[in-house]
């Protein structure tokens, strides 16, 4: 289905899902974003641009990302079957990769010679340092003090990557403060650098392009699941911060109502606790910050609230234009989940199936871990598994006591 | 119908000087001192007033400009507060033209219609919204037209000739040229190029140009007074305030030291010309 009726059709001319998203930025900024836009049109069109983009997703991040049925944690959920979509076993670590190398092609198309990047748990700036390496283009990552300690070994591989990491002191030291400092650096050297988004969110065209570049995931996902199963998934859940990896995941079932789609929105301590949680669409309600109109966590006169999870990469009190979207039309059911919920469920991945999960992607499997005992045998839920859980294990550990 | 904007930029030019535009933050550093501020600011030689509307994320501003509304929203600051400024100045002064400087948000959360209403009734001029492009005009600056109230659009070093319409189309007031690529507070780099870009806007647009960001001294403001209708000064006013706090707090020297700093620069645009 492509028709009037597809949710998929988003955004319009002027990058708006609904009345979410558009271009709220500075006026020094506008005509670079118009240029991206054009740019990033005449590339999607360009089969030399899409055989790059193909070879380097074989060949350099080891897609496809293997679709993996997680067995044990079935059982142990004792109802659907529960499967993993293995982005965490991309090059560099998770998904992020996918979005860095569509953007830094484009920026090369451009002719920009210098990258900056915001990053929360630090694996968009690995990606970024990564694809900055590869291409030879000097980059400046921007993330908040209290990030750069609760992600140190993410930093240090940006540091060995070659790129130059600004921490963020500003408010409390996490990703919408580094995202702050970065527009900040790119409204002062606009001329010559390119800001590689790590999200589905900012002004138009960067929610649709890196809606775009993450899309391999459900795409891909979709058709191994056909093969393997010879059916469409019951569910999709994936988490959600800025919303990336999760558009990218359900993007291609947004017309397919028979499955049922899942957004792990970070719950902190709990999403009654007033600042004591990062979930934008259960707590929030729409404003405009950081390019885009959408659900943002805010007082009553409309200043942002910091917001607060367990996870650095999900701490943010905005989300992505098109979920706010797909949020109002109910498409897809974004709920909360705490921090202790992610630590167990990161606990019990890690136990269960070997493979230590990012506390990113632990919210997800903790959506996966209420829903499948209430689905039947015959069922399937996937979870898009992010990332991997090394940049987190000094993090856990202290919350497990097992550091002193 | 003439405007008080109008009337300000038309008395400067008789005078053969540029009109001086100062930005303070509203609220900073408590609320019963930025009203002294800015009771005094006419008197000392401020044309038009700019009053910051101050916002948790001020994309846009260099670090004098954040802590200025970091200090406002701590001291209570609101979009109400700001508004209640601006009526208590109007008791007394019925002609200087404030124009609001701020973000969208804390607007569109207080929303548009009523948000205008309340600021015509104030005695607000015009608008300054940051990330408001032109291609957002029907979010905030048309209905600000239709309410009688001037949206002032910012132009930059890298608004380019085919651009400058679309950005022109509907400002009104005047146009604020934006010396850099930069956040506030930042150095201009050539007041050459400040000059040549103030003649290129003018080609486009009858409305008068000041110019604004980085001019922080009496004599920057006699150089780039010497070709703009307009000069703004922000950041020095903001760092003004800063100087003087103790613990944060204001002291007796505080209202006294952006008065100061006023009429010295003022001094600064009345020989711009000469
Ligand atoms: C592994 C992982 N998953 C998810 C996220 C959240 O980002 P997004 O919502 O854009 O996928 C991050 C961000 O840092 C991440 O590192």
């Amino acid at each position: 289905m492509d028709g009037t009726n597809s949710l998929r059709n988003g955004p319009d001319e002027h990058g708006r899902f609904g009345i979410y998203g558009g271009r709220f930025v500075a006026e020094t900024l506008m005509p670079l974003i118009l240029d991206l836009e054009k740019e990033y049109r005449a590339a999607k069109v360009d089969p030399v641009y899409q055989a790059q983009i193909k070879d380097l997703a074989t060949h350099y991040t080891g897609r496809p990302s293997p679709l993996y049925y997680a067995e044990r944690l079935s059982q142990h959920l004792g109802g659907a079957k529960v499967w993993f979509k293995r982005e965490e076993l991309n090059h560099t670590g998770s998904h992020k990769i996918n979005n860095c190398l569509g953007q830094i092609l484009l920026a090369k198309r451009m002719g920009k010679t210098r990258i900056i990047a915001e990053t929360g748990a630090g694996q968009h700036g690995v990606a970024t340092a990564t694809v900055c390496a590869k291409f030879d283009l000097p980059c400046t990552i921007f993330m908040g003090a209290t990030d750069v300690e609760r992600q140190m070994p993410n930093v240090l591989r940006m540091k060995m990557l070659g790129a130059e990491v600004r921490p963020v002191t500003a408010g409390a030291g996490t990703l919408k403060d580094a995202m702050n400092e970065a527009l900040r650096d790119w409204v002062t050297n606009v001329e010559n650098t390119y800001y590689l988004i790590g999200t589905a969110a900012g002004p138009h065209p960067y929610p649709e392009m890196v809606r775009d570049f993450q899309s391999v995931i459900g795409t891909e996902l979709k058709e191994q699941f056909r093969e393997l199963e010879g059916k469409l998934p019951d569910a999709v859940v994936a988490c959600v911060g800025g919303g990336s990896n999760a558009i990218g995941t359900f993007h291609a079932f947004l017309d397919d109502p028979e499955v049922a789609i899942y957004g792990a929105e970070a719950g902190g301590h709990g999403v009654d606790v007033e600042n004591g949680h990062a979930a934008s669409m259960t707590g929030g309600r729409p404003g405009v910050l950081h390019g885009n109109r959408t659900y943002l966590l805010q007082d009553a006169d409309g200043q942002i609230l910091e917001g607060h999870s367990i996870s650095a990469g999900l701490d943010y009190p905005g989300v992505g234009p098109e979920h706010s979207y797909l949020h109002d039309t109910k498409r897809v059911t974004y709920v909360p989940i705490t921090d202790n919920e992610a630590l167990e469920a990161f606990q019990l991945c890690t136990r269960m199936e070997g493979i230590i999960p990012a506390l990113e992607s632990a919210h997800g499997l903790a959506q996966v871990i209420k829903l499948a005992p209430t689905l039947g045998k015959d069922k399937s839920v996937v979870l898009c598994l992010s990332g991997r859980g090394d940049k987190d294990v000094e993090s856990v550990g202290k919350y497990l006591g097992l550091l002193k | 119908m003439t405007t008080r904007i109008d009337r300000a930029f038309a008395a400067a030019k008789a005078a053969n000087r540029p009109a001086f535009v100062t930005y303070v933050m509203g609220g900073d550093p408590d609320l019963a001192t930025s009203q002294a501020i800015l009771n005094a600011l006419p008197q000392a030689g401020a044309d038009i007033i700019e009053l910051g509307l101050p916002f948790s994320d001020p994309m846009a501003d260099g670090v004098a400009i954040q802590m200025g509304g970091q200090r406002a929203l701590k001291a209570g600051q609101t979009l109400l507060g700001l508004l209640g400024m601006v009526e208590e100045f109007r008791r007394k002064d019925e002609n200087t033209p404030i124009v609001l400087m701020g973000y969208y948000n804390p607007i569109y959360s207080f929303g548009v219609d009523r948000f205008l209403a309340a600021a015509k009734e104030a005695g607000i001029d015009g608008l300054i919204i940051v990330d408001l492009p032109a291609e957002e005009d029907n979010e905030l600056c048309i209905p600000a037209l239709k309410a009688g109230i001037n949206f002032i659009r910012l132009t930059t070093p890298t608004t380019n000739d085919q651009r400058l319409p679309v950005v022109l189309e509907n400002t009104s007031g005047f146009v604020y040229y934006v010396s850099m690529t930069g956040v506030t507070g930042a150095a201009i780099k050539s007041r050459a190029a400040v000059g040549e870009a103030v003649q290129r806007i003018k080609a486009h647009t009858d409305l008068p140009v000041a110019v604004g960001f980085g001019i922080k001294t009496a004599e920057d403001a006699a150089e780039i007074g010497k070709h703009a209708d307009g000069i703004v000064v922000g950041t020095v006013l903001v760092e003004a305030v800063a100087k003087t706090l103790v613990d944060g707090k204001a002291t007796d020297r505080t209202v006294a030291a952006v008065r100061d700093l006023v009429a010295d620069i003022a001094a600064g645009v009345k020989r711009a010309r000469t």
